[in-house]
């Protein structure tokens, strides 16, 4: 079930401007409201059941087959620390581009595609004192509800995890 | 891919590289003294080769080496300058810098001014020197041979095929170089050439007859034709000429004969081979190969996907439809080897580099060696071939070493003082084994014991056994040289050799006996895409085991499993013991069945022929499978070499049973104990001393 594919670039490091309108993908894990930058999503697929992986994290899901290649899925909500999903059809695995590598993130649904400006996004307090935050690039309010633009690969990339122990988002929010 | 020129480009520097492979391989038989006057001439064909394309393409600084090089070579040839060992090194030092410069070429990179300039001023002392002591050569010649200047008188019937213009090669540039050499009369001879309304563009028409009258002999006259050779025909008819006009009619006899047998033999066997070489293979781009192999991997996938679902169907009900399936599957694994053997390679690409290695090693060490090499036809997968030179070149590296001792002490110990390294390759049992043997001192256990406990490897009230010990040289940070030599001792140790091999599904193991020597052995999968495997059930999970690796799959008596006080349980298995291993506890499966009576045990053989009993919950069946890496998007996991996709399009794990056995004695080794391969855990250990 392929809803969205996005185009090539998948660049999610790139400088922002003062003015820069981009669009993002946002999703929901509980009640809140997360999204990343579009070009980095490769596709959105329906919940498929994995094959687990042993001596992984917690949330790694396991590996799906992507039209012949090994793709490893992540549970957001695990990785929050906020527990397990119990993934069922109406779950969704955001395909997202990392530099060389492709990962699924598990989330409960896709929400919406934002258009937002540069000069929208707001810092997240305390981040400058909280290096772990560093995934997060930004908050945003969207009809005053408050999303989270995170970057998959700070919280998802092999070689950074094991130095990046994550609290519950919620502390901040 | 704007240049026009790219494609032709890619040929070229595909074409360098194998002519760089002939050049070393020509350059090394001269050094070796196993060449003939064929040799030299390959030599300078690489060379001038190499020199012509790189002309054609503009890189300046490839052909101003090559044209030095080509110059002394051609001398060499002409035997105007003698052949000396010297002279080789000097050649091979060439040949590096004319690889490098090739390589360079290629990446696009500009080559510092002064790159090469050692070599080439070495060469060009070669020419000066050799020069000053050629005229009186020359003179000797002339004095003892005066008959060879005199006047020859050659036909020459020269008839192109396509192929010579479709090689870009020019009858004109040929004839003008043929007239260079005497007086010369030539007839046009354009019986087979047809009305022009006729005429293929793409087709050659014309042949030439020439007398040539000249000083030269045969040698001379066939060396313009040299590089057209097989693309034309060609007949080379010396003259007799009348006695009358000789006073020296001896040599005149003899040299005349010597001249037919040469165009008997030379030119008319060339161009035979050559007219039927000409079809027999073609070059495609490795990318085409590639994309080949992936879209077979996706059909062995679409055919267990059709098996699976035709077990289901009657064969009374679709007779055609089942039978079918079973064809499509069987002309499917013969695609897939076809497809496979359009990668395999001789593994001679990469032990063609070794003699070399070897003789720069002894030189620079002080020792005597040999390389007896066996079984370099044996083909593997090209990426392997690729990805084991290095490691290999290591082990070379350790032998000659770390192994072999000095000529003295050989000599004391009673051996020849000339040491022996064997590199051998061979296929069993699906996999290519490459061994390294040395006839050298072996392990030394005592010093590798003792070396590792001062590292830190091993505490010092272990007692480890001998192939433990032996093991302890591929851990990370190890080295036993005692002091470190410019050869070894640069911090790349066997840890690397042992990693770079396990990323190719390859296992490496050692054995040594003190004063006799050590052999390494290397064993490495044929391809690195299909396999062929068992799939397993463990829980609700499928797992594929290499179907090389399994002996037997039995479901024990209740009697016939016994546990040890560690609580591993052991089974006989044909007259002995061997351990079980819980899958499902290595691989964290839920709901699988512990107990091997109620499930299966699988008996399957490790490394060093260690036989191990596998607990699974039932066999599902047995099927090609097609490896997929899982490092690409996520990262290796212990115990697991690669994964695959069923015939129902989930995704299984690939066992590795080789770190499953490393796993499983490290599970249950007594925490004090050196296990071989703790890798992981002893690296950790280290980071933190190097902390405290």
């Amino acid at each position: 079930m392929t809803t969205i594919v996005a185009n090539d670039a998948g660049n999610d490091d790139q400088i922002r401007e003062a003015g820069d309108i981009n669009q993002y993908i946002s999703f929901n894990v509980g009640k809140e409201l997360y999204a990343v930058e579009i070009t980095t999503v490769r596709e959105i697929k329906g919940w498929i059941p994995t094959t687990s992986l042993p001596n992984s994290p917690e949330y790694m899901r396991g590996v799906i087959n992507l039209r012949g290649v090994i793709v490893p899925v992540f549970d957001l909500r695990t990785r929050f620390h906020r527990g397990e999903t119990e993934p069922g059809k109406t779950h969704v695995v955001i395909i997202v581009k990392l530099d060389e590598r492709t990962i699924g993130i598990l989330v409960d649904a896709v929400s919406d595609i934002l258009t937002i400006s540069s000069e929208e996004i707001l810092d997240v307090p305390d981040q400058d004192v909280n290096p772990e935050y560093a995934f997060m690039e930004g908050l945003v309010a969207v009809e005053e509800k408050m999303v989270a633009i995170i970057k998959p690969k700070l919280l998802f990339d092999m070689d950074l995890m094991p130095n990046t122990e994550i609290e519950p988002v919620a502390e901040v929010a | 891919m704007s240049d026009p020129m790219e494609q032709f480009k890619v040929v070229f520097f595909e074409e360098c590289s194998e002519l760089l492979v002939s050049l070393e391989e020509g350059l090394m038989q001269l050094q070796s003294g196993e060449s003939d006057s064929e040799t030299m001439n390959a030599v300078f064909r690489a060379v001038h080769s190499i020199k012509g394309g790189a002309g054609a393409f503009g890189f300046d600084a490839l052909v101003a080496f090559a044209h030095i090089q080509e110059t002394l070579l051609d001398e060499m040839r002409s035997e105007t300058i003698e052949i000396k060992p010297e002279y080789i090194d000097v050649l091979l030092q060439a040949y590096d810098i004319l690889s490098e410069l090739v390589g360079a070429a290629q990446r696009r990179e500009e080559v510092d001014e002064n790159y090469g300039t050692d070599a080439a001023l070495a060469m060009k002392n070669i020419m000066e020197s050799s020069n000053t002591s050629a005229p009186e050569k020359l003179q000797d010649s002339t004095d003892e041979e005066p008959q060879n200047i005199n006047v020859r008188i050659f036909r020459i019937s020269f008839k192109p095929f396509e192929e010579l213009y479709q090689r870009a090669n020019e009858p004109i540039l040929l004839i003008r170089e043929l007239a260079d050499l005497g007086e010369m009369t030539l007839k046009l001879d354009t019986s087979h050439t047809p009305d022009l309304a006729e005429m293929d563009a793409e087709l050659a028409y014309f042949a030439w007859e020439f007398r040539l009258v000249t000083e030269f002999d045969q040698d001379a006259v066939l060396e313009v034709f040299e590089f057209v050779e097989g693309d034309c025909e060609l007949d080379i008819i010396p003259e007799e000429l009348s006695a009358a006009t000789e006073t020296t009619v001896a040599i005149d006899a003899i040299d005349p004969a010597r001249d037919n047998i040469n165009v008997q033999n030379t030119p008319a066997a060339k161009t035979n081979s050559g007219e039927t070489v000409v079809s027999q293979s073609i070059r495609v781009e490795l990318d085409k190969v590639d994309r080949l192999v992936n879209m077979v991997g996706e059909l062995v996938i679409t055919q267990a996907m059709l098996r699976e679902q035709g077990s289901q169907l009657l064969v009374e009900q679709y007779p055609n439809l089942v039978q079918g399936i079973e064809e499509l599957s069987r002309h499917i694994r013969d695609l897939q080897e076809s497809v496979m053997a359009i990668r395999a390679q001789p593994v001679k690409s990469v032990f063609s580099r070794m003699p070399r290695l070897v003789r720069e090693l002894t030189a620079s060490l002080g020792k005597k060696a040999r390389l007896v090499m066996t079984g370099e036809e044996t083909e593997v997968d090209k990426t392997v071939t690729e990805r084991i030179g290095d490691p290999l070149m290591h082990m070379i590296r350790n032998s000659v070493d770390h192994g072999l001792e000095s000529p003295e002490i050989r000599l004391e110990s009673g051996k020849d003082e000339e040491g022996t390294i064997h590199l051998s390759a061979f296929h069993r049992g699906g996999r290519i084994f490459i061994e390294i043997e040395d006839d050298g001192a072996g392990i030394n256990q005592e010093i590798v014991l003792k070396k590792a406990i001062e590292n830190g490897l091993v505490s010092k009230d272990t007692s480890l056994s001998d192939e433990e010990i032996n093991n302890l040289i591929f851990m990370p940070g190890f080295s036993t040289a005692e002091s470190v030599t410019n050869v070894s001792g640069r911090g790349v140790g066997m840890d690397v050799v042992r990693k770079n091999i396990q990323s190719l599904g390859g296992r490496i193991s050692i054995s040594s006996k003190a004063g006799r020597g050590s052999k390494f052995t290397m064993s490495l999968p044929l391809t690195l895409a299909v396999m062929d495997g068992m799939v397993v059930e463990i829980g609700d999970e499928k797992f594929v085991l290499p179907l090389v690796n399994i002996i037997q799959t039995l479901r024990p008596a209740q009697q016939e499993v016994n546990s040890l006080p560690d609580g591993r349980n052991v089974m006989m298995f044909r007259d002995e013991y061997i351990f079980l291993v819980p899958l499902y506890d290595i691989f964290d499966v839920k709901d699988a069945i512990h107990d091997p009576c109620q499930g299966l045990v699988v008996v399957v053989e490790g490394d060093g022929g260690v036989l191990m009993g596998f607990i699974v919950d039932e066999l599902v069946n047995q099927q090609q499978v097609v490896i997929k890496s899982l490092e690409t998007n996520y990262e290796l996991i212990e115990g697991v070499s690669g994964a695959t996709i069923l015939g129902n399009g989930r995704v299984s794990l690939i066992i590795d049973i080789a770190t499953v056995q490393e796993m499983t004695a490290k599970q249950y080794a007594k925490p004090q104990e050196f296990v071989p391969d703790t890798e992981r855990s002893l690296s950790q250990e280290q980071i933190s001393m190097e902390v405290h």
